[in-house]
């Protein structure tokens, strides 16, 4: 867009106003800042209401609505007790086992797509090869397919391999009650957006540089090592944002592939699950809920920044 | 307090140990195999270096889409013109079942709301915020508060939302926020808002709009940042000003990112699977294809008509992927 611009007659004599300022103009006024205002608030206030809640004492949170705890300010951890290690309420066990599920899946789920987009992305950019421009279109096309479509067939094949007749394709792999079917299906479901938002960053390095390090007689692999991953460390810091909360949030996937018990399932599924069996008891559901919350929103806050950044270079341009 | 959380009792460490340790092991094991192929690899020069490099840069990545991705595409195909345990071919039987079955057409409807309504709000809500926020102190303040709830688990955001609807009958029990708003409204008895008021899916799609407006609002008031002052300044020379200056000149300056932002909005909104299963279990009228298809397959595993359902859902955003293609085709052939 911006080239575009530059190509415009410059206008001289009126004292350049930026235009983003005017068109900004147009929509200034206090109401407009009332509504922005209001709708913070409007956005800020249910995690609020969650935290406030999972701070009440029992009997207070069944008597009262949380906005009472302006006036009534009683605030315990005995509900984060409970749900992180008792249970309560006669279901067995507290979340902590499936808190641990959720680090055990999210970290590796986040890195090996990761790792293999950047590769994938590279290898379109840079390794110039009949057929590379369809195949980046076709994965590109791959990013709108609905994981919906994936599943069953997906599940048939951690469960039972593949075979063509009588022939095997794929053997019967003993995956059950562990993470891997988890990690894979998260692996193969990010690649495609992964590849497309890594080949929109690694496909504008400088071609001198690359150049450059062919002329010096280097591999792609010791391009990719020593050029291309360090250079793009911004857009993996990125992806690698966005793919762990992804996962970290996922139900449907865990939900199919990990299955409910406390060996593999992760926290999203153990919430559905109580929001389903005790759905009165909400001094433990809104704690169990911030506890899930909790270790994505650290990582957004912390690291919001690079995440924007991401988001944008994969969306604004063109 | 005495000590007894089962977290410092030993065998609770040491199956969190147990599982953190496989977990990193995968990792370090799957970065110590690619280190060795690209050292191997590496050494290979001449004619074969080229397309050892493309094998091993694409082979997994293409490998795992084939498997992951392509085939069970296929199959899911296969899948829905067979019956159950895919032993006999039923024809278009499974989707004649889905088109005439009247709690499908239910569901049918519910999906095609939650992919307009939820993705358009968001986006208009976004571009309107993105219009007001960015001349404002402590915009960075309001941006963050509104771009939060993206990080918030769509089962996590139910959770909130299912709390904000809550409603106790009895006079004094438990009572969710908007009942109680209502209620100092003047609203006597405010209706069951989830399970049986006639707008109990758009309060669901709420929870969606909640969660995606900010995203919106960020990716939009960057492409708004990014257009060139001197596109605005001749148009405001030639008379525009106000509404005409957005419609006329912002509007079309931004629709590539108006677009990219409804569509990613739209796949996001497929996952609308979470929040109905959280709060409504999918019951009074607010079942959606995903949770449908879920049902269908895993629950009374009838896996034809599951994988008919899974279709029809990608025949409704296959539009979306045409659009995509075809935008990226005319990006690439403008570089």
């Amino acid at each position: 867009m911006s080239s575009q611009a530059s190509d415009q007659p410059a206008l001289s004599t009126a004292r350049p106003l930026p235009a983003v300022k005017a068109v900004r103009k147009s929509f200034s006024s206090p109401l407009g800042s009332l509504f922005v205002i209001v709708v913070t608030i409007l956005w800020t206030i249910p995690t609020f209401g969650l935290l406030a809640t999972s701070l009440r004492p029992q009997q207070q949170v069944a008597d009262s609505g949380w906005w009472n705890v302006f006036a009534h300010p009683d605030l315990v951890l005995s509900n984060y007790h409970t749900v992180l290690f008792d249970g309560g309420f006669g279901v067995q066990g507290g979340l902590l086992p499936y808190l641990v599920n959720s680090l055990a899946i999210t970290v590796p789920a986040t890195v090996f797509p990761l790792v293999l987009a950047a590769m994938a992305a590279y290898a379109l950019a840079w390794v110039r090869f009949r057929g590379s421009d369809t195949l980046f279109f076709l994965i590109f096309a791959l990013q709108v397919v609905p994981l919906q479509m994936a599943l069953i067939p997906l599940l048939q094949l951690f469960s039972g391999g593949a075979h063509l007749g009588r022939l095997t394709i794929i053997p019967k792999l003993d995956l059950s009650g562990t993470y891997a079917p988890v990690w894979l299906a998260h692996t193969m479901f990010a690649l495609p957006l992964a590849t497309f938002l890594l080949h929109n960053f690694i496909s504008q390095l400088p071609r001198d540089l690359m150049e450059a390090a062919v002329v010096d007689g280097a591999s792609h692999f010791k391009i990719f090592r020593s050029i291309v991953l360090p250079l793009c460390a911004p857009a993996l810091a990125s992806f690698a944002i966005f793919q762990f909360l992804w996962v970290w949030n996922d139900l449907l996937v865990a939900l199919t592939f990990a299955g409910g018990t406390p060996e593999v399932a992760p926290m999203t599924v153990r919430l559905a699950q109580l929001t389903g069996s005790f759905g009165g008891h909400w001094e433990v559901l809104t704690a169990g809920a911030f506890l899930s919350i909790i270790i994505p929103l650290v990582v957004f806050f912390g690291l919001q920044r690079y995440f924007v950044r991401g988001l944008l270079a994969g969306s604004v341009k063109g | 307090m005495p000590v007894t959380s089962p977290l410092f009792a030993d065998s609770a460490w040491n199956d969190a140990a147990i599982k953190l340790g496989n977990s990193f092991g995968a990792i370090a094991g799957f970065l110590g195999i690619l280190l060795v192929v690209f050292f191997v690899a590496g050494r290979a020069t001449g004619r074969l270096g080229r397309p050892l490099a493309i094998a091993v840069f694409l082979g997994p990545a293409v490998l795992l889409l084939l498997v992951g991705l392509v085939a069970p595409l296929v199959r899911t195909v296969y899948l829905s013109f067979r019956n159950d345990d895919s032993s006999r071919f039923l024809g278009f039987k499974n989707y004649g079942w889905a088109l005439t079955t009247d709690s499908i057409h239910q569901v049918l409807l519910n999906t095609a709301l939650w992919l307009v309504v939820a993705p358009v709000v968001a986006t208009g809500l976004g571009l309107v915020l993105a219009l007001l926020v960015d001349r404002m102190r402590w915009q960075s303040l309001y941006k963050s508060l509104i771009f939060m709830p993206m990080a918030i688990s769509l089962v996590g955001a139910s959770i909130i939302w299912k709390f904000v609807y809550d409603t106790r009958d009895s006079a004094q029990a438990q009572i969710g926020l908007l009942s109680q708003v209502a209620i100092w409204l003047g609203w006597r008895n405010p209706p069951n808002w989830i399970l049986s008021h006639p707008l109990n899916n758009f309060l669901l799609m709420v929870v969606m709009v909640w969660v995606q407006t900010g995203f919106a609002m960020v990716v939009l008031s960057a492409a708004i940042k990014a257009i060139p002052d001197e596109v605005t300044e001749a148009a405001r020379l030639d008379g525009a000003s106000g509404l005409r200056l957005f419609w006329y000149v912002t509007v079309p300056m931004i629709r590539t990112t108006l677009v990219v932002v409804l569509t990613t909005v739209m796949i996001v909104t497929l996952k609308a699977f979470d929040i109905v299963r959280t709060m409504t279990g999918g019951n009074f009228g607010t079942q959606v294809l995903a949770n449908e298809m879920y049902s269908q397959s895993f629950v009374q595993f009838n896996v034809g008509r599951g994988s008919a359902l899974a279709v029809i859902l990608f025949i409704a955003v296959l539009p979306l992927v045409g659009y995509n293609i075809v935008q990226l085709r005319k990006e690439r052939a403008t570089r």
